[in-house]
């Protein structure tokens, strides 16, 4: 699907989608959470067109990292369903093996690659192939697989790094790695968690245009903070506030609800447009 | 197996280099029955008689090591209870050695001594089939892989891991301990088991045949190095690796640990039982006091002082830190425990990488101007970013 024909789906009313077969990527329905009694989410309602990439904003305790946790079954959801293409899989019935083999791969916030292996060996151990141990003791590298490595490294732009080992690469260089993991995997949807935390101005930049790029192949939702990262690469953002859709639409659309900047102006001096969060 | 793939495994495992150095390495080890045989008393080389048993033993704690690093050093799983696995091998071994005296014990029956001595009639069923040398064998290799299974199946399922996974293997030890402490456990209780005659029809007394047990040893070391080699080598060592640094990123890329520690800590078990079958001949004694709970921690200190992560490094370690223990318990013994602790200290807080650490130290430190410059600055937290939002 173009990046044209994905806006343009984006900007159908989603409901009429999700009820008809195909088109959702994935759906979040009507999920609520709650932690003794603290309302993580409540009858939160999300969908994601294939293709798509999605940023969720919100401030702190918005319910983000919980819905993340619930799509991929880390935490299990109170009520309510989260469907994967169209309505054919139901997630929260399924364990958090059984989601990332149907390929929601997921980046947490720290990154976390193995340091005393190269670039080349983390991807190498990410790549979807048979996982058995048996199967490891035995397996070598085919030349399809070396090619799709060599893929993943141009992708994240670390190629000339490929037999460095991990632990020397930088917090940024570490964060591709990990997206370049996840890549290796062939996942349908990547959840990034705030992926631009730590970076240099330069190192938001790439991993923006890196992120822009793997739309359109993949469905992305990124997690983030930083407002000026968002609004270089949103298409379509989704605000969260306390475990609720706050508003949604493109930035600008955002920027200028009143309920959001009420949200954001009751909780700091400045606003949505100003620089970072 | 094609040539080809022969020679993808032979680089795989050693660059020519590394190939040269183990097959001197080699070499001299297996030089040194020479030195007793063809030297002559006297001679500055001469190697005494009894000191080759002694070497033979050092080679089967050698085999220990690599076990143990390839379970600690690799994998991240610090077993204090390796020796379990090395007395149980020994123990088999030392059921043959037993039986095949025959008549020849001291009450002239059919019995082992112990036995008779217990005034008991019969032969328990245990102890069946141990006359034949190849039971034993197996036995030495399939009953600590056994038990590597069971115990490892219990503890890596409910994911019992670093100090908790150590403790529970030091009470492992102690409590085989006790059992064969026992006269009923039917092993000799106390004294073990010695006393032995011959093996294979070979006496032991005779040097031909202690020569033959080190070279024996000293092979069983090659074949086990080259053997945990390949594993560290093949994918399934960079799992293990990946394990060891950061378990939970390893299960998000879809790979189950549990069977692959199994795996490794099985492999590792039958590795030190081999060790223990080939220990027992050579030293004619094992007993309870193997199983002592110091005595695995012994094994990790060999692998420590050595260098973890790196398999020579353990056999090094074993060999170096044996030797200083001859030494020292002969000449000074009331030193030993107070050395052996001031080595352990000293490495951990001087060399984290062991010996083999003084050597890659040294070829990180001429690339390192242009590697320091891409070395992260402490990572900023995301929630020290995150602020006000």
């Amino acid at each position: 699907m173009t990046q044209a024909q994905s806006q343009a789906h984006g900007q159908a009313t989603h409901h009429a989608h999700a009820t008809l077969s195909d088109p959702t990527m994935l759906w979040v329905d009507n999920v609520s959470v709650s932690f003794d009694g603290f309302k993580a989410l409540t009858d939160l309602t999300l969908l994601l067109d294939p293709g798509e990439l999605r940023c969720i904003i919100g401030p702190n305790g918005a319910g983000k990292t919980t819905m993340m946790d619930v799509i991929t079954g880390k935490t299990r959801a109170d009520s309510g369903r989260v469907f994967m293409s169209g309505r054919t899989i139901d997630l929260t019935e399924l364990s958090e093996a059984q989601i990332a083999e149907l390929g929601i791969g997921r980046k947490f916030q720290r990154p976390t690659v193995f340091e005393n292996l190269s670039v080349f060996q983390n991807l190498e151990l990410a790549l979807k192939t048979k996982k058995t141990a048996f199967h490891s003791l035995f397996a070598r590298l085919s030349s399809e697989a070396r090619d799709r490595i060599a893929a993943v490294l141009d992708t994240i732009g670390l190629p000339t790094r490929a037999h460095a080992p991990a632990g020397l690469l930088s917090h940024g260089q570490k964060q591709w790695l990990e997206i370049g993991m996840l890549l290796a995997q062939d996942p349908k949807i990547l959840l990034v968690d705030e992926p631009v935390a730590g970076m240099t101005q330069r190192e938001m930049e790439r991993t923006g245009q890196l992120l822009v790029s793997l739309a359109g192949e993949h469905t992305v939702v990124v997690v983030e903070h930083d407002m000026d990262f968002v609004r270089d690469i949103a298409k379509r953002v989704t605000v969260l506030h306390e475990g609720r859709v706050l508003a949604e639409g493109s930035m600008e659309q955002v920027q200028n609800d009143p309920k959001v900047i009420e949200v954001y102006l009751g909780s700091e001096a400045g606003n949505l447009g100003g620089a970072g969060c | 197996m094609s040539t080809a793939r022969i020679k993808e495994l032979v680089s795989t495992l050693h660059s020519p280099r590394q190939w040269l150095a183990l097959a001197v390495g080699f070499g001299v080890l297996a030089s040194v029955p020479a030195l007793n045989r063809l030297v002559p008393v006297g001679a500055a080389l001469h190697l005494s008689d009894s000191m080759l048993p002694l070497l033979g033993k050092f080679l089967c704690y050698g085999l220990v090591a690599l076990a143990m690093d390839l379970v600690w050093g690799y994998t991240g799983v610090l077993s204090l209870g390796h020796a379990v696995f090395f007395a149980l091998g020994g123990y088999a071994m030392g059921m043959y050695l037993m039986r095949t005296i025959g008549t020849a014990g001291v009450y002239r029956s059919e019995l082992p001594d112990f036995m008779v001595f217990l005034d008991w009639k019969e032969l328990p069923w245990y102890w069946h089939g141990f006359q034949h040398f190849g039971f034993a064998a197996c036995m030495a290799l399939l009953v600590p892989g056994l038990l590597a299974v069971v115990f490892g199946f219990f503890a890596f399922r409910s994911r019992i891991r670093g100090v908790y996974f150590s403790i529970i293997t030091q009470a492992l030890t102690y409590a085989l301990m006790l059992l064969m402490f026992r006269n009923d456990t039917g092993f000799g209780g106390n004294n073990g088991l010695t006393d032995f005659k011959r093996l294979l029809d070979y006496p032991l007394a005779e040097q031909s045949t202690k020569q033959a047990l080190y070279l024996a040893s000293l092979l069983a070391l090659l074949v086990g190095y080259l053997l945990c080699r390949y594993v560290v080598t093949s994918k399934l060592g960079r799992v293990l690796l990946a394990l060891r640094d950061a378990e939970s990123r390893v299960m998000f890329c879809g790979y189950d640990p549990f069977h692959y520690k199994l795996l490794v800590w099985t492999l590792s078990a039958i590795l030190c039982g081999l060790a223990g079958a080939l220990y027992v001949p050579q030293v004619g004694i094992i007993n309870p006091s193997e199983l002592a709970p110091s005595n695995s921690i012994e094994i990790a200190i060999w692998v420590a002082v050595g260098g973890r992560g790196t398999l020579v490094g353990g056999v090094i370690g074993a060999l170096l830190v044996n030797g200083m223990k001859s030494w020292l318990t002969g000449a000074y013994p009331e030193l030993w425990l107070y050395a052996l602790g001031a080595l352990f200290v000293g490495v951990t807080l001087f060399l984290p990488k062991g010996l083999a650490g003084l050597f890659s130290a040294r070829r990180v430190r001429v690339v390192a101007p242009e590697l320091a410059a891409e070395l992260p600055a402490e990572p900023v937290r995301a929630e020290d970013l995150a602020g006000e939002t």
